[in-house]
Parts: C-alpha cells; sequence; structure tokens
C-alpha cells in the first residue's frame, strides 16, 4: 500500500480485510497441514521437500497479502530480486564441501 | 527541519523514504538469517547422524507458537487497516493484541527453554541444539524489537496521530513489515527446527 492510497475507498479497504481473513485461514490449515506430514516419517528427502513446499506457500501468502507485496513500486521488486539472487548463493554455499570440498583445494 | 517524504511520495523513487528504508533493513534480515540456515544446512549435511527435532523439541507447543505469531500478524495488519479506516480506537485494540500475542510467545519459548536447561539440554550439548538456541534465540531477538516497537505506537508514539494522521499511518505499516518478516521467519523455523 503506499502513501498516496490514505484516501482509499473504505469499500476497498474492508475487501482489503476480506482477504486478509481469508489468508489467515489458509495459514491455519497449512500449519495443521504441515505437523500432519510430519507424522508419517517420510523418507527424509520427501519429507524436508515437503514441508519447504508448505512453509514457501505459506511465507508467500504472508509476502503478498500481509505485506502487500502484490502491488508495490519496481524499485522494492528490484531490491527484492537482489536479495533473493543473494539468498540463493549463501544456501548454495554448503554445495562447496561436497566430497570435502576436492574441487576447491 | 522536517523529515522529508514521510507522507508523500519520492518522485526517483516512487516511495516514502521510510517505505523504502525499511525494505533495505528487511534485505539485510534476509541475508542475517540467510546465512544461518546456510550453516544449519552444512552442519547437518556433514554430521554422520542428525536427530529428528520431534524427539527433541516440543511440538505442540511450537504449533501452538505458530498459530499464535501467525495470528499476530492478521491484528497486526488489521491496526493498520483500522487507521485506514480512521478508526483509532479499534486500532489501539489490534495493536495491544499483536503485542499479547507477542508476549505469548515469549512467555512459551520460555518454558520451552526452561524445560531443555532442566533436562541439562545446552547450546553446548551438541550441534543440533547449538543450531537450535542460535536460530531461535536470534529470532526470539527479533520478535521482543517488534513488540517494543508496535508497543511505543500504541502507547507514545500514537499521539502523532493527532497531528499527523497519514505519517502515523505509515509508521505503522512499516512497522507492520517488520513483525511480518518474524512472522515469515518463524515459518520456516518451525518445520525446520521442530518436524526434519
Amino acid at each position: 500500500m503506499q502513501a498516496s492510497t490514505t484516501t482509499d475507498h473504505a469499500a476497498d479497504i474492508d475487501k482489503h480485510v476480506r482477504i486478509y481473513i481469508s489468508v489467515f485461514v489458509a495459514l491455519m490449515v497449512l500449519t495443521i497441514v504441515t505437523v500432519a506430514i510430519s507424522r508419517f516419517h517420510l523418507p527424509v528427502p520427501i519429507a524436508v521437500s515437503v514441508a519447504l513446499l508448505v512453509a514457501t506457500i505459506k511465507g508467500t501468502l504472508v509476502a503478498c497479502y500481509f505485506m502487500h507485496l502484490l502491488s508495490e513500486k519496481k524499485l522494492i521488486y528490484a531490491v527484492l530480486a537482489l536479495t533473493a539472487a543473494f539468498f540463493v548463493v549463501l544456501l548454495a554455499l554448503p554445495i562447496l564441501t561436497v566430497h570435502d570440498g576436492f574441487w576447491i583445494r | 527541519m522536517d523529515i522529508p517524504y514521510t507522507v508523500e511520495v519520492r518522485p526517483d523513487t516512487g516511495l516514502t523514504n521510510g517505505k523504502i528504508g525499511i525494505w533495505l533493513f528487511l534485505a539485510s534480515e534476509v541475508m542475517l538469517f540467510g546465512a544461518l540456515f546456510a550453516s544449519y544446512i552444512l552442519i547437518r549435511t556433514g554430521a554422520p547422524t542428525w536427530p529428528r527435532g520431534d524427539t527433541i523439541l516440543n511440538v505442540p507447543l511450537a504449533t501452538f507458537n505458530t498459530i499464535v505469531l501467525i495470528s499476530s500478524s492478521v491484528t497486526m495488519v488489521m491496526a493498520w487497516a483500522s487507521l485506514k479506516r480512521n478508526r483509532f480506537g479499534t486500532f489501539r485494540m489490534y495493536m495491544a493484541t499483536t503485542v499479547l500475542l507477542g508476549g505469548v510467545f515469549l512467555v512459551v519459548k520460555y518454558f520451552e527453554y526452561s524445560h531443555k536447561f532442566e533436562l541439562g539440554l545446552f547450546p553446548s550439548t551438541n550441534n543440533f541444539l547449538a543450531i537450535y538456541f542460535t536460530l531461535t534465540g536470534l529470532h526470539m531477538l527479533h520478535v521482543i524489537g517488534g513488540m517494543a516497537v508496535n508497543a511505543y505506537f500504541w502507547g507514545p508514539g500514537a499521539k502523532l496521530w493527532k497531528t499527523n494522521p497519514e505519517w502515523f499511518t505509515n509508521r505503522v505499516e512499516h512497522s507492520g513489515l517488520f513483525w511480518h518478516f518474524v512472522d515469515l521467519v518463524w515459518i520456516f523455523l518451525f518445520p525446520t527446527l521442530y518436524l526434519l
């Protein structure tokens, strides 16, 4: 939401509020799903994939609706794209240790 | 001298300074937690064995805390929406609820930590507990910081509403962005530490 939208029509805000409630319900359901799936004791690679998939869906809902990323300015998207790129590199760093990092020695 | 671009947007960025400021701060926060998540991956993949989180940690308590934190995110965004609707009384109610829910989260965490210490489980016990206490401890510090800012806007900081309601609304939105980020981090911490 931008500062200029402080004058938003009340109906628009009411629509937003209805969306927030729907997202809240979705997040609750997904939390239950996360815990329920963990009880199946799936093999680790599958369990990690499923858990991270559900967490990513939940995170996307929070970012898009509560943090209003669906209607942000291009500069914010640019900052986040750069952040995402560095974040991926950071998470990929442990790959360097494969086979004791023989290829970087 | 007045602080520039608190309400009106800067022509070159199309944003208020506060908005771009909080997002740049959150970008740095992503890297901070990202570094710790990368450490977790490194330590876990390098370990010959790794315990499932639910064999050591209390999943029902953490599930309850997840529900508490998600609920606080909703009350936070409702607090902001109340200001947009010009309902200051409702804003205070939602903001107070947000701060209280943050308090509930911390109390539950206190019981979790105390129980671990009673069992002789400390960060120095093993790698799993080291990364668990580091990640959840840092996250807790963020909850405390967010609560302090939200409590300020609920209390003394709310005076701004009388003189400059649009600026106050923007400030609440920015503190809300931080609070949602704290929620978002927990959404990933919960399955990573407790369920896998």
